[in-house]
């Protein structure tokens, strides 16, 4: 089954039950405080790397997360 | 659900040590709490819960749904303001939970060193990648390198072929002469022997290098490819993923926050698995890496110590031995090379919160200094990941948690049964 | 043991204190070495907040720390760039029209000295910081003030006077002083200067025992990256009360948007308590009168908090000149909370002082002498770190 969620506003379908990280995967991500792109590293809660916006509110890890229908993220800190 | 909770044993960490102390606690009658920041039980080897786990695994979540224990996934264990309680957090909520006695079974996290490119999209943990699969990370027909150290290597490519992944090979810093070693100590541990001819089963054909390692990670702004050292050759190869994990470390800082004592990176426990704090328990990763029957068994020991069943438990040490046994020859025989702290350049990122370059690390002479003035270990993670490799590049030793224990929303800090405050 | 060093001045502390009056002493041509018992700023230097203010409470107080804001602002293009010196300003807010009231005392005060304020009513304020709570009655602005990052800023003080020909000795802690310019170390050795000066901070009351000087507690918290929250360094009025109280545990409003986009928020005060571990009743009493001020704090990320001991004196005002008594031994400590602020005025006074040059500001107030005398420290007692 799929949910939908919203990427910088943009709709996508993810898999019901999946990890958030997962579902973000592939798609350009965060940037670093110098500017480099970043994307999930460790998987597990530790690294931070994964960080995004979830309904509104900035810095949420995305791989403690399972996405949910109309979720809505940013990818954005 | 009331702001505070109340029970007899509170549980950190629903991995198999975590599932195992609350099963036993609870058939001895006492109230327990399981607490887990994931969105499912299972902890790192059972993650994605009981629909996903492998057969070995379905009694004990049977188990688990059978007993009496109140499951709070999604929760960390925020801050502890006062002894005998804990602050857990959700993403939407902070509750308080206060405890009569505590296990802490918080497993253990990958070690991640640097290596040019490794700040790369593309580059994961080795562990780390099998988790993002476990977590519905679709790698079919994807092209994955695998490198690092130790059995984990074999368990994650394991579980990126059933999901359609082509992994290209792994890469193993160790000699051949050390794992050879390792192969045959292993004769002495069937059910072992046994777990890994079954995945050098699933791996048929999977190249295996041993004295291998990663050189650079390479891409723009996405990793397109690897640069390899395969023992005496070096070998570029274009991939999708590249898995990087040198070893797992305890996760010791809500033990190191309840002041219990640490040695070599782990919890000191007794036979009973009580740490240094009376009435606080330590079990599975967190007292040693081990494995998951380690982390069974002595979840089950401090599940029984824990509520008075203390000759039970006693029983239970004889097999915990060998579990220690066998943790200590992977300790041995999966060491680290030298090289492999050796690979960072001048412009590699060794604190990726913060952006601080191995050059700009390397004018210091301690953790402390490093941290004051070039912000190393200072950004989100609080040197989670930083503060192993800097252990491992300039022999740091990290120092001084503060609360909160997790980045944690302030207003959770504020939950009102706290205790009370009055300033004048 | 023969001394293993000579030299004009040792100074026994790197922190902020010591490093700036090392590199005032350096730049006058002295022979200068800095002895440190841990690592340089690490310190109540690494633990406080870096806000650089003019405070208005007394006038001894008002030339100094002015003084000191008026030096770094001179020097602000020296800095390097992670020291992040940003001219900020300080945001005074009055809750009611009672502080209101205060407010333009205030106003009246910086005027008289030639200091810039701005009185801002309710609408300009929620102009300028949109996130404050909609009740506050005003604030008054002073747009001199600055921030900056003091560890980083220490440092370079002490690497400048290193390049003068400084001399740094670390994991030196300095067990005794004598008058005849003798500091004995921990490990047994000796060193000699002409001039001994004690900037060792908390622990300077160790070298000299009965020394006038209490650790007084403060926590702080850090959060996440939030840029272009809040712009202005942001006070309540109320902070003089707290920061005046003799006695008992206090909390005021005091939040500082960080170069990186982190806000810093303060600040607690507290005596009796040498613990560094985090007191919890009094973190959240610090936080719930943050969120009187800025309630949108509640949903952000707090990253981490931590306590730092200021160095106090009975009258809050720092120890600049010689022990009384004495003809070789210096004082150049107690800061409080404004040590940061002040630190360049303090070294440019008492390096005139060391060279028998007329200060620019009346040292009088600052003497120590107005709490003497004390006796030195036993030479077989080990001695204590700051905390
Ligand atoms: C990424 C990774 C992948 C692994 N894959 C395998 C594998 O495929 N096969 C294998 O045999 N072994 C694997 N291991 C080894 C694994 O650690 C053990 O086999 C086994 O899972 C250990 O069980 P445990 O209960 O001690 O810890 P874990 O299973 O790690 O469980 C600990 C749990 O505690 C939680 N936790 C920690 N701190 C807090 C806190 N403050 N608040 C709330 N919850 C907290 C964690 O999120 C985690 O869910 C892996 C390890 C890692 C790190
Ligand atoms: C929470 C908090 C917030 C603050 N906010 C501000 C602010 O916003 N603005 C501001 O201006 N000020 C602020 N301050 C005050 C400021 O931080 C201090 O006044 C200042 O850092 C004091 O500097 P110091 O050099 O005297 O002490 P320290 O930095 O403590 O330096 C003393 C040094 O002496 C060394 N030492 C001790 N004993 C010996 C020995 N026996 N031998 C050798 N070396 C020794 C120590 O290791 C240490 O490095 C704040 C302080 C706190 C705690
Ligand atoms: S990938 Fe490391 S915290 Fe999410």
């Amino acid at each position: 089954m799929k949910v939908q969620l919203f990427i910088d506003g943009q709709a996508h379908l993810a898999t019901l039950g999946s990890n958030l990280a997962a579902a973000l995967a592939g798609l350009p991500g965060r940037c670093s405080v110098s500017g480099q792109p970043r994307a999930a590293l460790c998987g597990m809660g530790v690294c931070f790397e994964c960080r995004v916006t979830i309904d509104g509110q900035p810095h949420q890890r995305a791989c403690q997360r399972v996405v949910y229908e109309g979720m809505e993220v940013a990818r954005e800190l | 659900m009331s702001s505070e909770l109340h029970t007899d044993i509170a549980i950190i960490g629903a991995g198999p040590a975590g599932i195992a102390a609350a099963i036993a606690a609870c058939a001895q009658g006492a109230h327990v709490t399981l607490v887990d920041d994931n969105p499912r039980p299972g902890g790192q080897i059972w993650r994605g819960g009981p629909s996903q786990a492998p057969a070995s695994a379905s009694s004990t979540f049977r188990q688990l749904a059978d007993s009496q224990a109140r499951l709070l996934s999604g929760f960390r264990v925020a801050a502890i303001p006062a002894p005998g309680q804990l602050l857990l957090e959700d993403p939407h909520r902070a509750q308080v939970l206060r405890y009569g006695k505590l296990i802490i079974a918080s497993g253990a996290r990958e070690r991640l060193l640097p290596f040019p490119g490794w700040t790369l999209p593309g580059v994961t943990g080795a562990g780390g990648l099998q988790a993002l699969v476990k977590g519905g990370l679709d790698v079919r027909d994807q092209h994955i390198v695998l490198a690092g150290t130790g059995p984990l290597l074999l368990a994650s490519a394991a579980t990126l072929r059933a999901a359609g992944a082509q992994v290209l090979l792994i890469a193993e810093q160790a000699p051949w002469s050390q794992l050879a070693r390792f192969g045959w100590a292993l004769k002495a541990y069937p059910a072992k022997l046994a777990q890994a001819a079954s995945l050098a089963w699933q791996l048929g054909g999977v190249p295996y290098h041993h004295a291998s390692h990663v050189l650079a990670a390479l891409g723009q702004t996405r990793l397109e490819g690897v640069q390899l050292q395969l023992g005496a050759r070096t070998l570029t190869l274009p991939c999708d993923w590249l898995g990087v994990g040198y070893g797992l470390l305890p996760n010791t800082e809500l033990l190191r926050a309840l002041h219990c004592q640490i040695s070599q990176g782990a919890a000191e426990v007794d036979a009973l698995m009580q740490t240094s704090q009376a009435g606080i328990y330590a079990v599975g990763e967190a007292t040693g890496i081990g494995g998951v029957d380690k982390a069974l068994l002595e979840g089950r020991i401090a599940g029984l110590a824990a509520t008075g069943a203390a000759a039970a438990a006693q029983a239970l040490a004889p097999k915990r031995k060998r579990q220690l046994a066998f943790a200590a020859l992977l300790d041995k025989h999966f060491a680290l090379q030298p090289a492999i702290t050796q690979l960072a350049q001048p412009d590699t990122l060794v604190c990726r919160c913060e952006d601080v370059s191995h050059a700009s690390l390397q004018l210091f002479d301690s953790w402390r200094e490093a941290k004051l003035q070039t912000r190393c270990g200072m950004g989100a993670c609080q040197g989670r990941i930083c503060g192993a490799a800097c252990e491992s590049l300039y022999g740091w030793q990290g120092s001084g948690d503060r609360p909160p224990l997790l980045p944690t929303r302030l207003g959770s800090l504020l939950e009102p049964t706290l205790a009370k405050a009055n300033p004048t | 043991m023969n001394p293993v060093m000579h030299g004009d001045v040792l100074i026994i502390g790197a922190g902020i204190i010591g490093s700036a009056l090392a590199e005032q002493c350096a730049r006058r041509g002295l022979r200068v070495a800095v002895a440190e018992a841990a690592i340089p700023a690490a310190g109540t230097s690494a633990a406080g907040m870096g806000h650089l203010v003019v405070l208005d409470d007394n006038p001894a107080e008002l030339a100094l720390s002015r003084d000191g804001l008026a030096r770094w602002q001179a020097r602000r293009h020296e800095l390097p760039a992670n020291a992040e010196y940003r001219a900020c300003g300080t945001l005074w807010l009055a809750r009611d029209e009672a502080e209101m009231q205060e407010a333009e005392r205030k106003q009246a005060g910086y005027q008289q000295h030639g200091l810039s304020s701005n009185l801002l009513p309710a609408t300009a304020l929620r102009k300028l910081e949109p996130a404050l709570a909609p009740n506050l009655a005003g604030a008054l602005q002073v747009p001199d003030d600055a921030v900056l990052y003091p560890p980083v800023a220490s440092r370079w003080l002490l690497q400048n006077a290193q390049a003068l020909g400084a001399q740094l000795w670390c994991k030196a802690q300095v067990s005794s002083v004598d008058d005849e310019g003798v500091a004995r170390l921990a490990d047994g050795r000796l060193l000699r200067a002409r001039h001994i000066v004690i900037a060792a901070g908390n622990a300077s009351a160790t070298l000299l025992p009965g020394l006038p000087l209490k650790p007084r507690k403060g926590q702080l918290l850090i959060t996440e990256r939030y840029p272009q929250r809040i712009r202005h360094q942001l006070v309540e009025l109320g902070y003089i009360r707290s920061a005046h109280a003799s006695d008992g545990d206090s909390v005021a409003f005091n939040v500082q948007p960080r170069a990186t986009g982190q806000l810093l928020i303060g600040s607690s005060r507290q005596f009796h308590d040498t613990d560094p571990a985090i007191n919890w009743p009094l973190l959240q009493a610090m936080l719930s009168r943050a969120l009187e001020y800025l309630p949108s704090l509640r949903q952000l990320q707090a990253l981490r908090s931590w306590a730092g001991f200021r160095p106090a004196t009975p009258d809050k005002l720092p120890l600049l000149g010689k022990v009384p008594g004495h003809s070789r031994l210096w004082l150049a400590t107690g800061h409080e909370g404004l040590g940061i602020t002040t630190a360049l005025a303090s070294a440019h006074l008492l390096a005139d002082l060391l060279c028998e040059q007329a200060p620019a500001l009346d040292p009088t107030p600052y003497n120590p002498a107005r709490f003497g005398p004390w006796s030195l420290a036993d030479q077989h007692h080990p001695v204590g770190v700051a905390a």
